[in-house]
């Protein structure tokens, strides 16, 4: 398991030992895993994955890690759902929905999470902190406590409420911050200077932590066969999950793993109220201007984006577009799947499916495609976005005739009667 | 004005150690100069060859992004905080 030769500088490429850092000392680049892709490629097979665990951990030899026994919920091999009707309704062919709302937090946060903890664990850090949107404050807490560490994670103080419950129940220390996410970020890059016992996911811990979100790719292609699919859409926060579904799918294909060897089409996902990787792509700058945000789509609510650039960079090199969509068309979009598919989506999925049809729309996803929709978070996390959009339809008193007046009122007494 | 530094750890090999210094400037491109003078090399770990920002630094004036105010020509008021961020992370 592992693999890992050590860190390497995005930018610049240098080498680093594989250690708690994040940042090139030289030219200030991030920096990610390196592997030995030989001892990689002799070590995994199709088969060796398909003999593992019916989990992420399945991937253990493609993730920085050397655990026997992973700091784990059970999290991963979440379901990839044929979506019919879905495709139907917008005019799409082959459409699939990988649903990561089924994580054991309810997110695909808990992939990232269950690397960086376990390579915390490794490292021999006792505490681990982040800072979060709420998905990551859920995953970080839950698999703090299953494994023993002390947890510190600092949130934005304006976040859902059920994020906040579903965090603090794991018992860590839960600290709501006066001041927006990017607020929250910056604060924590301070103290991973100043508290170096402390192990933050996405900070000092970060080049491991994001690998965790290669399984994504991972599972997709063997989920299909190990086939890669035409098009994916990706929502963007830090832009770190879209650039690693990228690398994901490009590891398999280095590795033999997958039929043929197409470029798989990216596309990403954003809120118009925070879409500095969007407008930086209709621009066709080349650089990602920081902004402040302002929208439904709490956990995509990055204004300054780490891997913004590279997320950019990934689109742009396999084809594929950024589209941005407003919190009414993020409701309709959350609306939209549950109405066709049976699947209850937070607000970042809103936006995912909004931008699948907008996408759709201008021609860009095809009909023609085999397109896959990371839907990455679960309604019942953000079921504030929805007051006043849905409810019931009616409130009566429990008899029959009411019942009869009311199918009669829309005209399907008739029809419920025979 | 005398406003305040906050280095990050990878910059401290350049201070001495020191994660927090204190200069006498108005801009935040005379700031860097100051840094550059008193602590040489700290110019080229921050701006790139054309003078320009670079891309994985972020620096903060009184908590707001300079990206967000005139970057280098940002003025710093008497007692503020200049702070020095590398490759912002998280998400």
């Amino acid at each position: 398991m592992g693999h890992v030769v050590g860190l390497r500088c995005r930018e610049c490429a240098h080498m680093y030992a594989a250690e708690a850092i994040h940042v090139c000392e030289f030219c200030f680049g991030p920096l990610e895993v390196a592997y030995d892709h030989d001892a990689q490629r002799r070590a995994v097979t199709r088969e060796t994955i398909a003999a593992g665990p019916p989990n992420m951990w399945r991937y253990a030899d493609l993730l920085p890690v050397s655990s026997e026994s992973p700091v784990d919920l059970g999290t991963g091999l979440t379901p990839l759902t044929l979506a019919g009707r879905l495709a139907a309704e917008i005019g799409l062919g082959e459409v699939w929905v990988k649903d990561d709302t089924r994580n054991p937090t309810g997110s695909f946060k808990d992939r990232v999470v269950g690397v960086a903890l376990t390579k915390a664990r490794e490292l021999g850090f006792n505490v681990v902190a982040c800072a979060s949107t709420g998905n990551l404050a859920n995953s970080v807490a839950a698999h703090a406590a299953r494994a023993g560490m002390e947890s510190f994670v600092f949130v934005p103080h304006d976040l859902e409420a059920v994020k906040l419950i579903t965090t603090a129940v794991f018992g860590g220390h839960l600290v709501a911050v006066d001041g927006s996410y990017d607020d929250v970020n910056r604060l924590c890059a301070e103290l991973a200077s100043e508290f170096a016992t402390w192990a933050f996911v996405n900070v000092n811990i970060r080049p491991y932590y994001a690998e965790g979100s290669k399984t994504l790719a991972f599972e997709v292609a063997e989920q299909l066969g190990w086939q890669l699919p035409d098009h994916v859409v990706v929502p963007i926060a830090s832009g770190s999950q879209l650039t690693q579904i990228d690398k994901g799918f490009r590891e398999l294909t280095e590795l033999g793993l997958v039929d043929g060897d197409h470029e798989v089409r990216i596309s990403g996902a954003q809120a118009q109220g925070c879409s500095p990787v969007a407008t930086a792509f209709a621009d066709g700058a080349d650089h990602v201007r920081p902004v402040k945000p302002a929208t439904i789509a709490k956990s995509l609510a990055i204004g300054n984006p780490a891997d913004g650039w590279y997320a950019l960079e990934a689109v742009r090199h396999s084809g594929g577009a950024i589209a941005a969509v407003t919190d009414e068309e993020i409701i309709e979009g959350i609306r939209l799947l549950a109405r066709t598919e049976g699947i209850f989506a937070e607000t970042a999925g809103g936006v995912t499916v909004a931008t699948l049809v907008k996408l759709a729309d201008a021609g860009i996803v095809r009909p023609d495609e085999r397109v896959v929709i990371y839907i990455t978070g679960n309604g019942l996390k953000t079921v504030e976005a929805l007051a006043g959009a849905v409810g019931p339809s009616a409130t009566i008193p429990p008899t029959l005739e009411a019942v009869a007046e009311l199918l009669d009122r829309d005209g399907m007494l008739r029809a419920a009667r025979r | 004005m005398t406003v305040t530094v906050r280095v990050p750890t990878q910059l401290r090999p350049l201070t001495g150690g020191a994660g927090e210094l204190e200069v006498e400037a108005l801009t935040v491109r005379e700031a860097i100069d100051v840094l550059e003078r008193d602590h040489p090399g700290m110019r080229a770990r921050l701006l790139d060859d054309q003078g320009t920002l670079r891309r994985f630094v972020n620096l903060f004036v009184a908590d707001e992004d300079v990206r967000f105010l005139q970057g280098l020509d940002t003025g710093l008021p008497a007692d503020t905080t200049l702070s020095i961020i590398p490759a912002v992370a998280g998400g």
